[in-house]
């Protein structure tokens, strides 16, 4: 009986002592957890309805079932639209627009963001704002003005531009050349100075301090403006949607809307299959990319 | 190995002249250090001597060379930086190996070179990490590391011991002195630390508002400063300065420090003053070992007088006191065992061959 006594009274004392910090840390985590919750549902929901929808027969999709749960389910939709050229062709050329777009920002955006950060030059604390300036001014204003210009430039040297896939390569560039060189301005302005230094007494060319100390030294950044400029070109949809009308110059967002919308049907089963295919390759290359750049962050790299 | 000269360098920031006018001369071997307050353009020197900053007017010769237009990487020198400034990604032998491998230096060689410099530097077995699972010290070692290899003409060091915490400091100071002596090449090491100034260095040039108040050995600055500046900047506990004007006292020179307190001057400061004019404001300059307890039997020149104790510091070794005489602080040493206390009257003596006269208006040490 004494023993049980001290038990009961041991125990409510030892769960109770936290202190007030852990208690505040409770609170904050109980916040952190509801909201992390709410924000899940929120953008998952929407991937998961495309599942489910991707999943299901058009017969199903118009039948008047619980629409959260497929009671037929068949791959007919993925096989219909992997099998389809067109489709293949859309995801093609999505692929390469997007791939050499990124490089190309990347050719232009690294060594302008080194030239901006780190060359002192007449100018250039103006240059780099400029930069970020021409980010700002929305891209739906420039569809029209840019339209005219390569339709002049095809009246006049005779080199057709518009409806052609690769017309993209060069528009795509502007929108995101600026963003990526002020990132990369970002990351590399957190370098410190004595690193550069460091590396000009060793004997590094420009080049050479920023391939061998600058690029490895700023990854995550540089990883961070790769999705930023991958997500932009696999996503765009109104420059594409304005530039480019035949069926094999389309990319993926625009080829799904205009293939498999015909007149007033839409054929839901394979629009929700092909929006999901086309989520695929951001997220893999997310989940890849990730990894390193929270290891990068993580790494404190910049910290000489 | 290579000597450095300075011509007349200034260096100039739009309005602000940073350095004004610098000549020096550095022999080879030689270990001097650039010593002042923050902002005296110490660290801007050594900039210039590395290339990293232009040089408004004047000459920088290496060697016998004028480098003035000599990119860094061509003038042969190797930088140890406050923040080590280490290559984050690569590990301790890349960092070091890094100015080689552009040089394309052979593998044997860049090697045995990286071998040398970890052996010397106690950091072997540390050869495979990255910067940043090292100790402070550590990377510090590294830094210095990284200039060794090169076997430069000249080590420049903008200092590099001040992220250290104090323990750290007097140890590495000590490994940069064996480094020096090892490899004896030419270096520039600046730093606002004086200790590290006197214990490093083979000249100190003490510098302040741009331009060098003084050259000298350690001692040399210690025992003889030009200048009130370094003569308040050299010593810890600094010089003590009290005003005081030179008297003749029945035929004898005298220097008066109160109404109540005048002393008579020892014959060979009474010879070196007999010039200086009369009843003129002047400064007494006494360094605090030359304030002590009186002693039964007192040494020529070394005279008495009475005082009360504001404040008093024992530090073990000895008891470092306060008092206040005609507005200024004064600091003495006495022995530990003297009796001093706050608040206490006291005995003391001041030691009058070691003493300075300064002019109060222009600072020169007389």
């Amino acid at each position: 009986m004494a023993s049980t006594v001290v038990i009961s009274k041991g125990a409510p004392t030892r769960t109770v002592k936290y202190g007030s910090m852990s208690r505040d840390r409770i609170w904050a985590l109980r916040w952190s957890y509801f909201f992390l919750a709410l924000f899940a549902i929120f953008s998952l929901v929407p991937p998961l309805y495309m599942l489910i929808t991707s999943l299901k027969s058009s017969a199903e999709i118009s039948a008047a079932t619980n629409p959260w749960w497929v009671f037929h389910p068949t791959l007919e939709n993925y096989i219909s639209l992997l099998t389809s050229n067109q489709f293949l062709r859309f995801f093609w050329n999505s692929a390469w627009v997007s791939i050499v777009v990124v490089t190309i920002t990347m050719l232009i955006s690294v060594p302008a963001a080194f030239a901006l950060a780190r060359m002192r030059f007449w100018g250039s604390a103006t240059l780099a704002t400029g930069v970020f300036l021409t980010y700002l001014i929305p891209d739906s204003l420039l569809f029209i003005p840019l339209f005219k210009m390569f339709a002049v430039v095809g009246d006049w040297t005779g080199i057709q531009l518009i409806n052609r896939w690769y017309v993209l390569l060069l528009i795509y560039p502007t929108l995101t050349v600026p963003f990526c060189t002020w990132i990369m301005i970002g990351y590399f302005a957190s370098i410190p100075k004595e690193l550069d230094e460091a590396a000009i007494i060793d004997g590094a060319s420009w080049f050479q301090t920023l391939t061998r100390i600058f690029i490895p030294v700023a990854l995550p950044g540089l990883i961070a403006a790769t999705i930023f400029a991958f997500t932009v070109s696999w996503a765009q949809f109104l420059y594409p949607l304005v530039f480019t009308t035949s069926t094999d110059q389309l990319v993926l967002p625009v080829g799904i809307i205009t293939s498999l919308i015909k007149g007033d049907v839409f054929n839901w089963g394979q629009i929700m299959t092909g929006a999901l295919l086309g989520a695929a390759p951001p997220l893999i290359i997310y989940a890849f990319l990730m990894d390193y750049y929270i290891a990068g962050l993580t790494a404190g790299a910049t910290k000489g | 190995m290579a000597d450095v000269t300075l011509r007349k360098v200034i260096k100039r920031y739009d309005e602000v002249e940073a350095v004004r006018g610098i000549d020096l001369d550095i022999a080879d071997h030689e270990f001097v250090v650039l010593v002042g307050p923050s902002g005296c353009g110490k660290s801007t020197t050594l900039r210039m001597i590395a290339g990293l900053e232009d040089i408004t007017d004047g000459d920088i010769m290496i060697g016998g060379d004028v480098v003035n237009d000599v990119p860094p990487k061509d003038r042969d020198i190797a930088m140890v930086f406050q923040n080590y400034a280490l290559y984050p990604h690569m590990t301790v032998a890349e960092n070091m190996s890094f100015g080689l491998r552009l040089k394309r230096f052979p593998k044997a060689e860049i090697k045995m070179r990286v071998d040398e410099a970890a052996r010397m530097l106690d950091i072997a077995e540390l050869i495979d990490r990255k910067p940043k699972q090292l100790s402070g010290g550590q990377r510090q070692r590294v830094a210095m590391g990284r200039a060794i290899v090169r076997h430069p003409k000249v080590f420049l060091f903008d200092e590099p011991l001040s992220n250290l915490d104090a323990k750290l400091r007097v140890q590495m100071r000590i490994e940069i002195k064996k480094v020096h002596q090892k490899v004896r090449t030419t270096t520039v090491y600046v730093t606002h630390d004086q200790v590290e100034a006197m214990t490093l260095a083979d000249r100190v040039v003490v510098m302040n508002h741009g331009r060098i108040e003084q050259i000298g050995t350690p001692n040399d600055l210690y025992h003889n400063p030009a200048t009130r500046f370094v003569a308040g900047f050299i010593g810890s506990p600094a010089m003590n300065f009290v005003p005081c004007r030179l008297e003749d006292v029945a035929g004898k020179l005298h220097i008066r420090l109160t109404d109540r307190i005048a002393f008579p001057l020892p014959p060979k400061r009474a010879a070196r003053y007999q010039g200086v004019a009369r009843n003129e404001k002047m400064l007494l300059g006494l360094r605090p070992e030359h304030i002590a307890e009186a002693k039964a039997h007192p040494q020529p020149g070394v005279e008495a007088f009475d005082t009360v104790l504001d404040v008093t510091e024992p530090m073990g070794m000895e008891t470092l006191i306060y008092f206040t005489l005609e507005g200024a602080q004064i600091c003495g040493r006495v022995n530990p065992n003297a009796g001093a206390h706050d608040g206490a009257p006291m005995r003391l003596a001041v030691d009058l061959n070691n003493m300075h006269l300064l002019n109060e208006v222009t600072g020169v040490v007389l």
